[in-house]
């Protein structure tokens, strides 16, 4: 298998570079806009602060669309809007677009579970004290729920890298892409393996240390 | 109804569990909207306060709670500087101001350690010391007593009499405890389902007759004492 390393060792470097891309924007989607949907389906749900039943079924329709329709399919669907986005719908930069968007998603789902979390009494006690909703936010609820916002977002993580390996189809690369066109397509087994080793490598880094700060920072 | 405390005073809430203490008690920083009448606290009226200056007056007016509702991943220190950050209190401030709130309840040396690592009387010190932390003229009390044992319920009703006392804070203290009423309250009112059926002072030795059956709370409360008086 040393053979194959070495005759790939460029390609499957760039791939892995591909993959970085992909799943490193998606996780800068998630954070930057999945917390905040996050947050809001949260405090629109019913019995919650900001109860708010039209907001929430939209919201709410919204976030089950796009984690329900079939990857690939959905893929296929943003064609126009990726175009739009990065004014292409081929290749790395485009199939972040898709990959982006399921991740706002996901994870915007997950903090909402996290947040869910955090005892009715910690907010009544914000309250008390004159909190505003942006302090009630930063100083109280995600202090709480943060070992479960850091595990959810190495969840979503994981995910991510397992949704960019199909990413090939748009031209976005990546290592499952690797695998499959050169291990796959051309029947080099070894360098299938070899990819899908990297693959293991990859989730496993991810997961460790997503764990491991989860419990670092939990006090409670 | 109607309730009027008096500044200084120790009030007591008292009732069955679902008679609406908490509710009543919410009331008073506005936790809770009333559907029609006012909340006046220190001559302020808080109904019909805009939002912003209603967080203001809230941060003027403590809180403690049955679950002491402590920020569990943060420090004691931090906890109690959070109401302090909340009102634009400076660094420094914040700092000299949380000392003297920790030196207040006895807890100086637990400065650096989470909630998780203190006892339950420790935690409701912690609250305790939260609350102060904005020189409130007013401190709520939801069942502060109700999670703890015996001997601690003892401490923290002391911390509460000593805060009257030295401080000079109105207390006001819902709980569904005879003790704590009998120990530490001036004033006592009394509730069920949902309105306020007695009020009277502890200082009055008079003892009217109950114009409805369930009076017994002041009987209980003022004792043979009252009785004697008739
Ligand atoms: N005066 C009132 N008007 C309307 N609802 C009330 C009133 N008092 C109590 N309730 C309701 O009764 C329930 C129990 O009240 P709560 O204040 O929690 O009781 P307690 O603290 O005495 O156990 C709450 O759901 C509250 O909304
Ligand atoms: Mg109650």
């Amino acid at each position: 298998m040393f053979e194959e390393m070495l005759k790939y060792q460029t390609q499957m470097w760039e791939s892995i570079g591909e993959t970085f891309i992909m799943v490193g924007i998606s996780v800068g989607a998630a954070l930057l806009l999945g917390l905040p949907l996050g947050t809001l389906l949260y405090f629109c749900r019913k019995g919650q602060l900001y109860e708010n039943r039209t907001l929430s079924f939209v919201l709410n329709s919204i976030v089950n669309i796009i984690r329900s329709f079939p990857f690939l399919l959905l893929v296929v669907a943003l064609i126009p809007v990726t175009r739009l986005l990065v004014g292409t719908a081929i290749g790395t930069i485009a199939a972040t677009v898709p990959l982006s968007i399921v991740a706002i998603a996901y994870y915007a789902r997950l903090v909402e579970q996290s947040l869910l979390e955090v005892p009715k009494g910690t907010i009544e006690a914000a309250l008390s004290m004159g909190a505003s909703k942006l302090a009630l936010v930063v100083k109280f609820l995600y202090v709480e729920a943060r070992s479960g916002l850091v595990l959810g977002l190495t969840t979503s993580t994981v995910s991510f890298i397992s949704f960019s390996t199909v990413m090939g189809v748009v031209g976005g690369g990546g290592v499952g892409d690797f695998a499959i066109r050169y291990g796959y397509q051309r029947f080099e087994t070894e360098v299938m393996v070899y990819a899908i080793l990297v693959m293991i490598v990859l989730v496993q880094l991810v997961q460790f240390t997503g764990g491991t700060l989860a419990r670092l920072l939990d006090k409670r | 109804m109607s309730l009027k405390v008096e500044p200084g005073a120790i009030h007591g809430i008292i009732g069955a569990s679902g008679a609406g203490k908490s509710t009543l008690l919410r009331l008073m920083n506005l936790l809770e909207q009333p559907d029609q009448g006012t909340v006046t606290v220190g001559g302020r009226e808080l109904t019909g306060m805009p939002d912003k200056l209603l967080r203001r007056e809230r941060q003027k007016i403590g809180m403690i709670f049955q679950q002491f509702n402590l920020v569990g991943n943060l420090t004691v220190h931090r906890n109690v500087s959070i109401p302090l950050e909340l009102a634009g209190v400076s660094k420094r401030e914040r700092f000299k101001r949380m000392r003297e709130c920790l030196d207040f309840v006895g807890l100086a040396d637990k400065a650096e350690q989470y909630p998780a690592q203190l006892s339950g009387g420790q935690r409701q010190r912690v609250a305790i010391a939260r609350a102060l932390a904005n020189e409130p003229k007013l401190l709520l009390c939801d069942e502060p007593t109700s999670s703890l044992d015996p001997s601690t319920t003892a401490d923290i009703l002391g911390v509460l009499k000593h805060i009257k006392e030295s401080l000079g804070v109105t207390v006001v203290v819902v709980t569904h405890e005879m003790e704590v009423v009998k120990s530490i309250c001036s004033h006592v009112s009394v509730m069920e389902s949902g309105r306020l059926i007695d009020s009277f002072s502890r200082a009055e030795g008079e003892f009217s007759p109950p114009q409805i059956a369930s009076l017994s709370y002041r009987e209980q409360i003022l004792g043979k004492a009252g009785n004697s008086y008739v």
